[in-house]
């Protein structure tokens, strides 16, 4: 049973069409990312999920509970990261925790425990006491995870919680996120703009003009490039061409010097391919469509490009937690 | 009765996000002390010299529950606006996500108004001897009492008034054409029943009067005159408590309303 269902949701404001016909469902402990350029409809639909609109049609379903019929209870099975930040500043961090803690029902006796617990997880414990006024947009930014935390939600919607971060935070806090649905069998929903991030979701969807273009994991999605090219340095490109085409039955086409031929799975063409061409090949490279091909292919604009210093560490992050799995 | 206690859970920490931020501010406590006392000894005792003294009281005893409740009328005002404020910086949001019914979310804000006004007016009334009045413990008791209903009631009137406007640039408007009118229409300055028609009329509708009446009701020894209160202490209070009931709806509604 799918933990957020969405069924034909639409919502207009006015003359705008913010969401248009989308339906999707969100299976329950993964994390599912939406993405999509700026304008198209991410905010609504979260806020729509989060009970603070409602829709002008078609249903969402949060946890069993219909967001438009039963508000109070879909509220009580979600946490969640605005896009902007919805802080007190005129509270300390650990006032603003405890002020959620509260309005949330956490036990008197578990709130210090807690608020300590998710200062730690993101790093902030030696600015408890401080005036979030006086904190930096990234340890707001953190801080507000935290207290989505706070309460332990059934379902964490996050709008872009990375945003404004530096590399290295960007990265801790990801780590736990990434935890989250193993350690406290959350469900995250978030929505992003980096590409390091969408490629760890278990499922995405991507939104352009208020309708889903395409859904499916990270790997499907790359699918719709149509497979991985194959470049190959060789000391004699019309021998290894022969070679391959009697081995391989493709064709491999010759681009800049190389050798390349576009395959549906890389690492299994490659052992029969150096076989056929061991004599000649110099080096193999391999190239992966990225999930950014996927989003210019879709929607004819870039998500937002790393740069290089974060995107490695993310990268690491990335792998060490696809070897833990 | 898990549910109960999560309600006035979120009632007590809203009041008490409030109060904290009120007591940090110095500044802000001073200053809604300096209003009434301005008005008290300077417009006060100014317009005493030209009010004959034999009208019943002194201008400044006659004005004194008046300043009380323009000091209740801006403290709770003030306190409610910043509903406007948690809009505009977005801490609404976070509010309004919680699972706690709307009227907790109202009753909780109101009720913070309602402390720091409370606070402020019962300082105020503490200036009485000054104003060469004598009062019982009975009749201070019942003025607090008062107080504390009347700046509910207005504090619950602010968050009506505060779902209408999502910037804090209205607050000039609403200080223009929705404080002042209610201060000067409300029996502070001059009795209601002095007044035109129309002006009375519209004193009439407004609560503030009637709870400004509650506290002459409840500060001026009986058979005054002209300066005396205009209605019943029952009436009044009838008023203040039915008009709280209604803004606490009212209010509760447009937060129910999602867009
Ligand atoms: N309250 C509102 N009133 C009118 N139009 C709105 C409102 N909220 C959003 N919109 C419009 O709806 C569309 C979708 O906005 P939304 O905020 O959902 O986009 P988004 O995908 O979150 O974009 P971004 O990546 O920039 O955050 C935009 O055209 C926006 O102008
Ligand atoms: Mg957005």
């Amino acid at each position: 049973m799918p933990v957020i269902q969405v069924e034909h949701l639409v919502k207009r404001f006015g003359p705008i069409t913010a969401v248009n016909d989308i339906s999707f469902d969100v299976e329950e402990g993964s994390i599912f990312g939406f993405l999509g350029p700026n304008g198209a409809g991410k905010t609504t639909t979260i806020s729509i999920l989060c009970t603070l609109l409602s829709p002008t049609s078609g249903r969402a379903v949060v946890n069993g509970y219909d967001c438009r019929l039963e508000p109070q209870k879909v509220r009580k099975s979600i946490g969640i990261v605005f896009q902007d930040t919805t802080l007190d500043k005129d509270l300390t961090a650990y006032e603003n925790l405890a002020f959620h803690a509260y309005i949330y029902g956490v036990k008197k006796s578990e709130v210090r425990r807690r608020a300590e617990d998710a200062l730690s997880f993101v790093g902030l414990t030696d600015r408890k006491d401080d005036l979030v006024k006086r904190f930096s947009g990234g340890m707001k930014r953190r801080l507000e995870v935290a207290r989505g935390l706070m309460h332990q939600p059934k379902v964490l919607f996050l709008d872009e919680p990375t945003l404004g971060l530096d590399p290295q935070s960007r990265s801790n806090l990801w780590e736990a996120i990434i935890e989250l649905p193993e350690k406290h069998g959350m469900t995250v929903f978030m929505t992003t703009h980096y590409m390091e991030e969408a490629e760890v979701c278990g499922r995405l969807a991507i939104i352009d003009h208020g309708k889903i273009i395409a859904r499916g994991s990270p790997e499907e999605m790359k699918g719709i490039i149509g497979g991985d090219v194959v470049y190959i340095k060789t000391r004699n490109n019309l021998k290894a061409k022969e070679e391959i085409k009697e081995a391989l039955g493709m064709t491999a086409e010759e681009k800049d010097g190389e050798l390349f031929l576009t395959v549906e799975n890389a690492e299994a063409s490659i052992p029969p391919l150096i076989r056929a061409i061991a004599e000649t090949a110099l080096s193999v490279r391999i190239e992966r469509p990225t999930l950014n091909d996927v989003f210019l292919k879709l929607t004819g604009k870039e998500i937002r490009r790393e740069e290089a210093g974060g995107a490695d560490t993310i990268r690491e992050e990335i792998r060490a937690w696809r070897r833990k799995h | 009765m898990i549910e109960l206690n999560l309600e006035l859970n979120a009632i007590y920490v809203i009041v008490a996000r409030e109060l904290k931020k009120f007591l940090r501010e110095k500044s802000r406590f001073i200053a809604s002390l300096a209003r009434p006392l301005i008005w008290l000894f300077m417009v006060g005792a100014g317009l005493s010299r030209i009010v004959s003294p034999r009208a019943g009281m002194p201008y400044t005893q006659f004005i004194f529950p008046g300043i009380l409740g323009m000091t209740i009328l801006f403290s709770s005002i003030f306190s409610s606006i910043s509903v406007i404020w948690d809009k505009e910086f977005g801490f609404l949001k976070e509010i309004l996500v919680a699972p706690v019914s709307r009227s907790s979310i109202v009753i909780g804000k109101a009720l913070s108004g309602t402390v720091v006004s409370f606070i402020q007016a019962a300082i105020i009334l503490l200036f009485f001897p000054l104003l060469g009045m004598h009062l019982t413990l009975g009749q201070v008791m019942l003025a607090l009492f008062i107080s504390a209903a009347v700046a509910f009631s207005i504090s619950a009137f602010g968050i009506v008034l505060a779902s209408f406007y999502e910037s804090y640039e209205s607050f000039s408007v609403i200080m223009n054409f929705i404080i002042m009118p209610m201060f000067f229409l409300s029996g502070a300055m001059y009795p209601v029943r002095l007044l035109q028609t129309p002006l009375r009329v519209a004193a009439s509708v407004n609560p503030l009067t009637y709870g400004i009446d509650a506290i002459k009701n409840a500060l001026f020894t009986a058979g005054q005159g002209p300066m005396g209160p205009d209605f019943s202490l029952g009436l009044d209070i009838g008023v203040v408590l039915a008009s709280s009931v209604l803004f606490v709806v009212l209010a509760s509604r447009f937060f129910e309303r999602r867009a």
